[in-house]
């Protein structure tokens, strides 16, 4: 008894970050306990701010938990349940921003610099093919092989 | 041409980083700015710490400015910042509540009576449900609230004599020039 | 005293270093042999002090000297003496000493093993490395002086963060460092190679083996890291995508594309700007790992004490190293694109590809892992980008590389290749229909899992199907040479790596439970009964410890005992308790009673069943290892003459 009382006190204070959370929930189904994995595994502890609402043990994390499962019990949808979240703990709680146009060059950066890289190597290969076509190759020798 | 890139590319994360560096002497980087500023706060309808058949509710302390305060007898930096509340914060001029955050009432009560009462009104919020409504997430935190239920300011973590000279006094004037 | 004494030897090893950076260089300059010859002993002089520090430090550990800051910090009376060993390099202070030890580690080896290359050449690059050496130490002595004293001395320590006492901790950091600072040879060789000119186009042959001795370390310390948090975390998990975790992989991306761009430098000649580029961005991405850490822009999971003041000094030094080899770099890169012409379906052309994919997928890193400063710094709020920005894009520009993976060794250097091609599609496709055939079943209809069976066949009936064609085709002695060999182990990796990933992801279930002693509950085919708990103590924590039976068909599996502990001072940590398998790994970890009153009641628990979670980490271990066999080629360890005639002159 003492002991279980050291161990919450210690949670409380200091460890809250570091333990993790373990929170049995009355889920109807799998299908409905995976959803719930994957939903508050894409959602940020506002609190222990590198932890998934999935992983943290602070005490915020358990009541949202309880909330999401509350939310998905009374019939919402996924996107539902983040705009409730996010109305509350504002876009800081989404670990995969929305795509809108502050966002434009997190998602779209990427893609734009690999067509610019494909360009440069679609040019290079084919400055280089022309060359290789006028020159005679050699035939296969020793440094060819590997 | 094309060889200065890579150093132009540098040349601008290395901006970044200085902005990173200076942004963070500013702000405190645990901090969630509150999407709730400048919009109705939540409805509520808590009972009053230690009597649960009276109970306060948001209509029933509009009309008022009023500085919201949540604290627990738990949390280690509501007692650093309970002396401000104690001398500071009461000659503000506005209704002070206090909202006492997922804790055990009687804990709650000692914890009052050991470090003093700066609150007009404590309203218990045990499970720390109505809290989710206002965005909190973890004690202290201090909401200020105008007469008509709109919630103006938000600070997260604990209070010191600086923040009310700076923002919340600011923040309470401003209000006052509204209302006239 | 003995502390004072490892400060001293901090500052004659900046001295050191010092001379080190700047009479070699001034030597190579001027053809001054006697100055160039300054740089080993300066080297090895360095690397004594910087031992002796290490070692000092070491020792105020051992012997409980909580005079000094940096050992009351992060150590205590009860605290075992293997873990205030590894303590040195559990906190910011000491791991800095870590980095300049490792640094010299990979500067003596240099002195030592660099006789055959031209005097100049060393000399530049010792010197380079020096000058690294003066930028860490500097910071170590003005703001992270790890025997900073503090009187009167504590009683009694803190204590070393508990999730860094783990068996994991004791070589992840060390092995992750020699891959980070590893980098900085590659680095301080093309630097030396801008500074020399035309003379030294051989350089990327001397520097192949370095890159991929480090590269192999930093895949090591990378797998060796994701094995620990899921070991020790506790959460399961073996990769988050937090900036700590980014900053490794960042340069480990880049390392990839070089490793590849290398070996086109170095036997056609083509793309040599772009491998000094690459050179230099590997390096330079460690260095802004560490200003990430330490700097304290970033939240982060592992995050150091951070300190603007430390933030300031490491973003000064940045700009200096990186700013400057790159404003070199826009000088004296090669100006012509030497090298000679290669067909579209050369390898080549696949190594391109596959660079500029890389290289895609490190800037996407570092783009997500900085978003949240580009937010704060346009204004746009508070962003946060995770896991499901990373993986979605990363699976994506992955794809092609799975696609083009088993093309790669049958690819020929120059020439077009077509017949084979065919050949090996047909094979690997074959096989990747019928693996996702049988995996329908296996998976039942899964598409991610199945999607991961039939990746993996492809590369690997791909891949080994090379190795049947070289066993056949070549003479005994010249099937596989070391430089292949790594490649293919590596390729392989890359399969079971993909394996490893795509069924755990998409097979592993998790469940959340509670359970009174006697009760059970089953997951993927495993009955888990829970025996109750039991007090449990070691030499500095106290704690609960579970008792769970697993059995499967009435047989019982394994007895696991996942603990709670409390540390002496105060944190909480869940030790969870694994039961490893090659198909499967079976977790358990405990959490509380669910009425803090009655211990003997029902306890909360989450229990795994994580199938081929082992494969990722195999799958890592097989790249490590390709990356050491492929630096023993001894084609990197010919002379000077024999080097040069395959340096072809654009």
């Amino acid at each position: 008894m003492r002991r279980a009382l050291l161990l919450l006190a210690a949670l409380f204070f200091a460890g809250a970050c570091l333990a993790q959370a373990i929170q049995p929930l009355p889920f109807r189904d799998h299908a409905e306990e995976v959803r719930f994995q994957k939903l508050s595994a894409q959602l940020r502890c506002p609190m222990c701010q590198n932890e998934t609402l999935a992983d943290s043990n602070a005490p915020i994390a358990h009541d949202l938990r309880m909330k999401i499962f509350e939310l998905m019990q009374a019939g919402k949808s996924d996107d539902e349940i983040k705009a409730y979240l996010v109305e509350r703990y504002s876009k800081f709680v989404l670990y995969q921003p929305p795509v809108e146009p502050g966002t434009w060059l997190l998602w779209f950066g990427p893609g734009v610099l690999l067509i610019a890289g494909a360009t440069v190597v679609w040019i290079q290969v084919r400055r280089r093919s022309r060359m290789a076509a006028d020159t005679a190759l050699p035939p296969a020798d020793s440094e060819d092989d590997w | 041409m094309t060889r200065l890139l890579p150093l132009f590319a540098f040349l601008l994360l290395a901006a970044l980083f200085g902005f990173g560096i200076w942004y963070n002497t500013k702000h405190d980087q645990q901090e969630i700015v509150s999407p709730l500023i400048d919009r109705a706060a939540p409805d509520f309808d808590l009972p009053v710490l230690g009597d649960n058949s009276r109970r306060v509710t948001k209509a029933s302390l509009l009309g008022k400015p009023y500085l919201l305060n949540v604290f627990g007898s738990w949390c280690i930096e509501c007692v650093h910042e309970h002396p401000v509340l104690m001398n500071e914060a009461r000659a503000l001029g506005v209704t002070l509540v206090g909202y006492n955050y997922k804790d055990d009432p009687a804990d709650a009560s000692a914890w009052i009576a050991k470090h003093g009462n700066p609150f007009d009104v404590i309203v218990a919020d045990r499970d720390g449900r109505g809290a989710l409504d206002f965005g909190v997430y973890g004690a202290p935190e201090t909401f200020l609230v105008d007469a008509h239920g709109f919630i103006r300011y938000k600070h997260v973590g604990p209070l010191t004599p600086d923040d009310l000279a700076r923002e919340i006094r600011p923040a309470i004037d401003a209000l006052r020039r509204e209302n006239r | 005293m003995i502390p004072e004494l490892g400060q001293f030897a901090l500052i004659l090893a900046l001295l050191l270093a010092i001379a080190q950076g700047v009479l070699p260089i001034v030597g190579a300059w001027r053809g001054n042999a006697a100055l160039m010859a300054v740089a080993r002993p300066a080297a090895i002089g360095q690397a004594i002090f910087v031992s002796a520090a290490m070692a000092i430090l070491i020792y105020a550990f051992l012997s409980f000297d909580f005079s000094v800051v940096f050992v009351a910090d992060n150590s205590n009376l009860a605290l075992p003496w293997y873990y205030r060993v590894t303590a040195v390099w559990g906190a910011h202070e000491g791991s800095m000493l870590l980095w300049v030890f490792i640094l010299n580690v990979w500067t003596v080896a240099l002195a030592a093993f660099s006789r055959h290359l031209p005097q100049p050449f060393v000399a530049r690059v010792l010197g380079v490395l020096g000058w690294l050496a003066v930028g860490f130490l500097a910071f170590i002595l003005f703001t992270s002086n790890p025997f900073l004293r503090e009187l009167p001395m504590p009683a009694d320590g803190g204590d070393l963060n508990p999730v860094l006492q783990d068996p994991g901790m004791t070589f992840h950091p060390p092995v992750l460092y020699m891959g980070y600072v590893g980098f900085s040879v590659a680095f301080a060789f093309s630097i030396a190679a801008l500074l020399g000119g035309e003379l030294e186009q051989a350089w990327v042959r001397w520097a192949r083996p370095w890159t991929n001795v480090a590269w192999a370390f930093l895949t090591g310390g990378i797998v060796a890291g994701s094995w620990w948090a899921y070991a020790e975390l506790g959460w399961g998990g073996w990769w988050f995508w937090d900036p700590v975790e980014n900053a490794s992989f960042m340069p480990w991306l880049v390392g990839v594309a070089l490793i590849h761009a290398q070996a086109v430098t170095e036997k056609r000649g083509s793309l040599p700007a772009w491998t000094v580029l690459l050179s230099l961005f590997a390096f330079s991405l460690s260095l802004l790992g560490t200003f990430l850490v330490r700097s304290g822009v970033l939240t982060s999971v592992h995050a150091f004490a951070s300190d603007p003041r430390r933030g300031l000094y490491i973003l000064g030094f940045l700009i200096v190293v990186i700013g400057g080899s790159l404003a070199l770099y826009a000088v004296r890169a090669p100006k012509v694109a030497g090298g000679k012409p290669f067909a579209v379906l050369s390898r080549e052309t696949a190594i391109m590809v596959a660079n500029l994919l890389f290289a895609t997928a490190a800037a996407m890193v570092l783009l997500g892992t900085l978003f949240p400063l580009i937010g704060d710094a346009l204004n746009l709020g508070k962003i946060s980008v995770g896991p499901p920005y990373f993986g979605f894009l990363f699976v994506l520009l992955m794809a092609p590389v799975v696609l083009l993976l088993p093309f790669g060794p049958y690819l020929r250097w120059g020439r077009g290749e077509g017949k084979s091609l065919t050949t090996v599609a047909l094979r690997a496709g074959i096989a990747a229909v019928i693996c996702a055939v049988a995996g329908w079943f296996f998976a039942d209809g899964r598409l991610r899992a199945i999607a991961g069976i039939a990746g993996a066949a492809w590369v690997a009936v791909g891949t080994l199907s090379y190795v049947a064609k070289r066993w056949r085709e070549m003479p005994r002695g010249r099937r596989f040479p070391a430089e292949m060999a790594g490649m293919l182990l590596a390729h392989f990796g890359v399969a079971v790596f993909l394996m490893g990933v795509m069924l755990s992801e998409s097979l592993s279930i998790e469940r959340d439970t509670r359970l009174a002693p006697g009760q059970t509950e089953t997951i993927g085919g495993y009955t888990f009964r829970f025996d109750g708990v039991q007090e449990s103590a070691g030499p500095n924590w106290q704690g609960d410890q579970g008792v769970v039976t697993v059995m499967r068909d009435g047989a019982t599996v394994h007895v696991m005992h996942p603990q709670k502990r409390v540390y002496t001072r105060g944190q909480v940590q869940t030790e969870s308790s694994i039961d490893a398998g090659v198909f499967r790994d079976l977790y358990v970890a405990l959490g509380e009673p669910m009425d803090a009153a009655h211990v003997d009641g029902p306890w909360a628990l989450r229990l795994y069943y994580k199938p081929f979670i082992r494969w990722i980490w195999l799958g890592g271990l097989f790249m490590t290892l390709g990356g050491f066999v492929a630096a023993g080629e001894r084609r990197f360890r010919a002379k000077r003459a024999a080097a040069a005639n395959q340096v072809v002159p654009a």
